[in-house]
């Protein structure tokens, strides 16, 4: 630890540009073991995951979540009270859970806005919902700060922040806007449309189209971003997803029917099931593969590469509105260029 | 109002299969597609065999000059290479510590010393079975202050360069840590000679001092020259030193437990004794690396011979990974802990002030620039006085010189006028003679003429004599 003693040290060594040695391998190294090395310590870690679902009261949120992890996570199985009054404010819910599949673990978190969009005047009502998420990127931001500091870090972070649309039929409505113009730059939102299964495939895909327009007439930028693409794959397979499957409209149900031999999720009406699964009958399946199979890792990276990334960048260039720091000035060291 | 009610997280059991079990595989893969990088850190001395075991591990043959033996202190060498295998790139950096163990020191025992060191490395070039010149062993075991720190300073600075500019990259306000090339030492190979004693000082002054910022992988090198049974002792010597000094090397992880059985083994196998070759001989009838000498042939991959297979297996295919992770969370966080104490900084405590190091980092940058500032107006006002006084200096000068002047143009024109009266007198003086002179004639020649008629003149030029002396009696004041 003596050796830290501040003096004038050699300039580093320039590294030389890599060279390129490609073919000439004669034999086996092994360096692709990495990935399995690196798959071992992962799962060994675990994984957080961290996913807030916004909506008015009513639109299925909760069995949303419950169909999507199958199995209890919401709120209001924990909480055993199905009629809660619904709150005068919006409120901020979050609870964990531990799952685990295949040998991998997950501490999964979800946040529940009750309250959101119920009032009568609605005005500001996703002013609580951006502090939330601006205090979990402090937290964040202090722990990465000290100076000694945990190895992992606890994330929590919103990842994902599902907004629930009223399958209304004719457009998005303006405190719909409003949310999402004002979120979709602290956090990725995946628009979803609610309780598909009262519109018909033609109302369905008109309704989509128009939700689409409004928001890219209104600059909404919603997961998957645009400028986060990285390369060509990544472009033309979320411009897919975003010109045609996105927002999904999904039907939620937790309850299982028999239908051809198999059980399955769904709702049963008079006039038949509606499967869950079915990708004929609603995009459940599509949002469940995006988010989960496909882009869980994508979620995570982007906001802590991006999000959070200017979140510190803003924090850390305007110090006002921080309550003076008292520091004991000692012997003045050379300031950090 | 935001409550963050977070009871305990509870396990669930999941009721069908969800899909996120693809995560490892969707982390990976981005991983893959960003690259790894991997840096080692070779030090021995020269001719040790650190380059040709470079090649032997990774197959290649990586463009390298041999060192000089004259280097005045230890140069580090840093070379990037890419390398590809299947779908996976990695950026690989090695770092010779060129001339390590090549100073002379002062002392002449060391001057010794250096050419029994040299004499060794070169009949370990020609191979001979045993080891040779013990003595090579005893001579620098005695304490070389300059020497050591001269072949030590530059590794631990290189290594603490590379933490540097990790912990700048971090602390900058708009970074990105996602792209940033990874310069962090993962491991240290170290190279040790195969004398078939101990360690020598150098080797355990440097080790101590790496031992807290880098893993260390002790090895030996040039295995071939030394028997198996000399080999067994060498290496419980060499343990038993470390540990007798208190040198922590890279232990192979044991808790996960796929890995724990083969790394609780290796770990009795340290240190490892390899052999290096990229020249194929045939054996049987395949052809691998090895070393032929005119008794048989060394197989690098052979287990019996070298335990170059042990280190591979333990480098780069089971532990690479953690390699890379001790190096973040403990040796950079213990060097990034260190720096900022030392800056001046310490850990809120308690009551959560947000930024205390921003704001203490801000305070200082203002204190400092203020100090700045106050020391270049001090400057400035010092200049303007300065000028403010030469000016007057001079002004006096120059008032001074003036007066002088004008004193000595009075004086002179005192002069000028007194030698003009002076003169005026004269002139009148010589004027008055002038006419008494023509007078003085004038009678003179009156008086030649009377002369010539009596000599009564006599008496008349005596009345004249007299008369002239008279009158010069009343004219001469």
């Amino acid at each position: 630890m003596s050796e830290l003693v501040p003096e004038p040290r050699p300039k580093p060594a320039v590294p030389m540009k890599p060279v390129s040695i490609n073919p000439n391998l004669l034999g086996y190294i092994g360096i692709d073991t990495i990935i399995e090395q690196m798959r071992k310590k992962t799962m060994k870690t675990g994984f957080d995951f961290n996913i807030m679902v916004v909506g008015q009261s009513g639109l299925g949120k909760s069995t949303l979540v419950n169909t999507l992890f199958k199995s209890q996570v919401s709120r209001k199985a924990s909480s055993w009270n199905r009629e809660e009054k619904i709150p005068k404010t919006v409120e901020i819910k979050a609870i964990g859970h531990v799952i685990e599949e295949g040998g991998v673990k997950m501490k999964l978190t979800v946040i529940d806005t009750p309250g959101f969009g119920d009032q009568i005047n609605n005005e500001n009502c996703w002013e609580p919902i951006e502090k939330y998420i601006n205090e979990q990127y402090e937290k964040f931001l202090k722990e990465e700060v000290n100076i000694a500091r945990k190895k992992r870090i606890p994330d929590t972070r919103v990842h994902c922040c599902l907004y629930f649309i009223s399958p209304t039929g004719h457009s998005l409505r303006p405190l719909d806007l409003e949310f999402m113009k004002h979120l979709s730059k602290v956090v990725n939102i995946i628009p979803v449309i609610a309780k598909a299964d009262t519109m018909t495939l033609e109302e369905k895909s008109e309704f989509k189209q128009r939700v689409r327009k409004e928001l890219e007439v209104n600059g909404i930028e919603f997961y998957p971003q645009k400028e986060f693409d990285e390369d060509l794959e990544d472009k033309t397979e979320n411009d897919k997803i975003r010109q045609e499957s996105m927002p999904f409209a999904v039907v939620g149900s937790d309850k299982e029917y028999q239908v051809n031999g198999k059980r399955v999720l769904g709702r049963k009406t008079p006039w038949g099931i509606i499967e869950v699964e079915n990708l004929n009958h609603c995009e459940f399946a599509l949002l469940r593969d995006f988010v989960i199979r496909t882009h869980l890792q994508d979620l995570k990276e982007v906001t802590h590469n991006i999000h959070y990334e200017t979140y510190r960048a803003k924090r850390l260039n305007d110090n006002g509105g921080l309550p003076p720091v008292s520091v004991d000035t000692e012997e003045s060291h050379d300031s950090n260029p | 109002m935001a409550s963050n009610a977070e009871p305990e997280p509870r396990s669930l059991s999941l009721g069908g299969h969800v899909g996120f079990d693809s995560l490892p595989d969707q982390l990976v893969s981005k991983s893959v597609t960003q690259g790894f990088s991997f840096n080692i850190l070779c030090v021995g001395e020269t001719g040790i065999g650190k380059s040709t075991l470079m090649n032997t591990l990774f197959n290649t043959t990586f463009e390298t000059e041999e060192a000089s033996h004259h280097e005045e202190c230890v140069r580090l060498r840093p070379q990037t290479y890419d390398l590809q295998e299947s779908n996976v790139q990695l950026k690989l950096t090695i770092v010779d510590a060129v001339g390590f163990g090549d100073q002379i020191n002062k002392d002449e025992r060391q001057a010794a010393g250096r050419a029994a060191r040299l004499v060794s490395s070169l009949s370990l070039h020609v191979g001979r079975g045993s080891n040779s010149l013990p003595e090579c062993s005893a001579l620098p075991a005695a304490p070389d202050n300059d020497g050591a720190v001269c072949s030590y300073r530059p590794i631990v600075d290189y290594i603490d360069a590379q933490f540097e500019n990790y912990l700048q990259e971090e602390l900058k306000i708009r970074r990105s840590l996602f792209d940033y090339h990874d310069t962090r030492i993962h491991v240290c190979l170290y190279f040790i000679t195969p004398t078939g004693h101990s360690l020598k000082s150098l080797d355990l002054v440097t080790m101590k001092k790496l031992d807290s910022k880098v893993n260390i992988i002790p090895i030996i090198a040039k295995a071939d020259t030394i028997s198996k049974s000399e080999l067994h002792k060498f290496k419980i010597k060499i343990m038993g030193e470390l540990v007798s000094n208190g040198v922590q090397i890279y232990q192979f992880p044991t808790d996960d437990e796929a890995v724990a059985e083969i790394n609780a083994v290796m770990n009795a196998h340290l240190p490892f004794a390899v052999v290096g070759s990229t020249e194929e001989v045939k054996v049987g009838n395949k052809l691998v690396r090895a070393r032929q000498y005119p008794w048989g042939v060394v197989q690098v991959e052979n287990e019996n011979h070298c335990d170059f297979v042990k280190l591979r297996e333990m480098l780069i295919r089971v532990n690479m990974e953690d390699l890379r992770e001790q190096t973040h969370s403990r040796h950079y966080e213990l060097y990034r802990r260190c720096k900022l104490e030392e800056m001046g900084f310490q850990d809120s405590d308690g009551d959560s002030q947000p930024f205390s190091l921003q704001e203490t980092y801000e305070a200082k940058r203002k204190e400092f620039l203020s100090e700045l500032q106050r020391k270049e107006e001090e400057m400035r006002q010092m200049f303007v006085n300065k000028v403010k006084e030469t000016e007057l200096e001079l002004k006096e000068k120059e008032r001074e010189l003036h007066e002088k002047f004008e004193h000595l143009k009075r004086v002179h024109q005192e002069e000028k006028r007194k030698v003009e009266e002076k003169r005026r007198e004269l002139e009148e003086e010589t004027n008055a003679f002038n006419r008494r002179k023509a007078a003085v004639e004038a009678l003179q020649s009156q008086a030649l003429h009377a002369t010539s008629q009596q000599p009564l003149r006599k008496d008349k030029d005596k009345k004249k004599a007299s008369g002239w002396s008279s009158i010069y009696s009343v004219t001469i004041p």
